[in-house]
């Protein structure tokens, strides 16, 4: 605002609500201008103010910086760094996203347990509180490192890279191996945050909505593959298997599926197939045949 | 609220820009932010509000320009508008879309003093 005449741009409302405005320096003359946003009726006059005040002089004039910066672009550098890392010791990196409740652990659990004889794998847990599921882990005796969030909402980069950091001094980012990362549950936040992995897998239960893939787009576009989870319920549910996959392939079309459920083993042989197949790309010298 | 993550590198951002340019004052800060991007803008703006007290941006305005979605439709061959993501292509009906534009969240820029 013009401390001059009280000229100034309109009040900004944040749905509704005036933002926090404050501490205006004193004297502080046209502090607050904006070049376009200034246009007068009337003149200041050159030199005197009203009460005859002295008009200080544009010392600092307003400029526009053209900045074009992506707003993710600090965690989108690390999750390169992240990508290159693995990619050079052959690591078969997954993100894998979902509600809470959806049966990422679980899941992880036996896939570790019928893994081991193919490559090492290690964990990365999210969560906002608790080592509950790093725990459950190592519990199968795969190393798993557990990142708390506090109030966060997902994980990112940086978090990642200090995981692999903390993996790497114990010793368990091994050549060749896998690497699960179970990313907070939470179908919103994640979506946005690139880690470095090389897919990010969603996991959609069957006791949730069918419709769930169209409630929550983001998530499930940005997913390469889609496990429908904990199928040995539905013959207890109305859940339409049909429609939920037409519905993940409206927002992400030519999505893959996997129907499985750890409890009945059912779809657990695809699921380690697809597992064993980005692993053979990913790891540095080709698999002897 | 990943929002506010976006928000305190929308800060990060500009103060560092702001140091670069020998700025003293900030009071101006458009982003650009896409309709199919994962963020509410709306919440984005309220978010950079609270995250830019007590920082060279706590008097500044933001202002949030939405840019338009766009995708290439594979059912028609055409490069059509989309409004969000699980939208059916205008034109065909296809959801067999590419995205093209409107993923965007930028700081475009910013006034300083």
């Amino acid at each position: 605002m013009c401390t001059t005449c009280g000229c100034g741009h309109g009040d900004t409302t944040i749905n509704g609500i005036s933002p926090v405005r404050r501490k205006r320096a004193a004297g502080a003359g046209h502090g607050y201008r904006l070049p376009g946003e200034h246009e007068h009726e009337h003149e200041h006059g050159p030199v005197v103010g009203p009460l005859g005040a002295a008009h200080a002089p544009e010392v600092d004039p307003e400029r526009t910086l053209r900045l074009e910066h992506d707003i993710l672009a600090s965690n989108d550098a690390l999750a390169a760094q992240n990508r290159e890392r693995l990619a050079a010791r052959g690591i078969f990196a997954l993100n894998l996203v979902s509600s809470p409740g959806s049966g990422k652990t679980t899941l992880l659990v036996e896939t570790i347990r019928q893994w081991r004889q193919h490559t090492a794998v290690a964990v990365i847990e999210g969560d906002q509180q608790t080592a509950n599921d790093a725990d459950r882990i190592r519990e199968t005796g795969a190393p798993a490192v557990q990142i708390n969030t506090g109030k966060g909402c997902h994980l990112d980069a940086h978090m990642v890279a200090q995981a692999l950091d903390t993996l790497q001094g114990e010793g368990a980012l091994a050549a060749d191996s896998l690497l699960l990362i179970e990313n907070v549950g939470n179908l919103v936040c994640p979506a946005a945050f690139d880690l470095g992995e090389a897919h990010k897998v969603a996991i959609l239960s069957v006791t949730e909505g069918e419709d769930k893939p169209l409630k929550y787009p983001d998530m499930f576009r940005a997913a390469d593959l889609m496990v429908l989870s904990k199928i040995d319920l539905l013959p207890y549910l109305d859940f339409d298997v049909d429609a939920a996959i037409r519905m993940a392939r409206q927002v992400r079309p030519g999505l893959p599926v996997i129907c499985l459920s750890v409890r009945s083993g059912q779809g657990m042989d695809e699921w380690l197939g697809w597992l064993r197949a980005g692993c053979g790309k990913a790891r540095r010298v080709a698999e002897p045949v | 609220m990943h929002e506010l993550s976006l928000a305190e590198n929308v800060i990060r951002i500009v103060e560092n820009a702001a140091r670069q340019a020998r700025a003293r004052r900030i009071s101006r800060v458009r982003l650009g932010v896409g309709a199919l991007a994962h963020v509410e803008p709306d919440t984005l703006q309220f978010c950079c509000e609270l995250a830019a007290r007590q920082t060279l941006l706590a008097e500044a305005v933001f202002e949030v320009e939405r840019m338009p979605g766009r995708a290439h439709c594979n059912g028609c061959n055409q490069d059509v508008a989309l409004k969000r993501i699980g939208l059916p292509c205008p034109q065909c009906g296809s959801f067999d879309l590419r995205v093209t534009a409107g993923e965007e969240m930028q700081v475009l820029e910013v006034v300083v003093a």
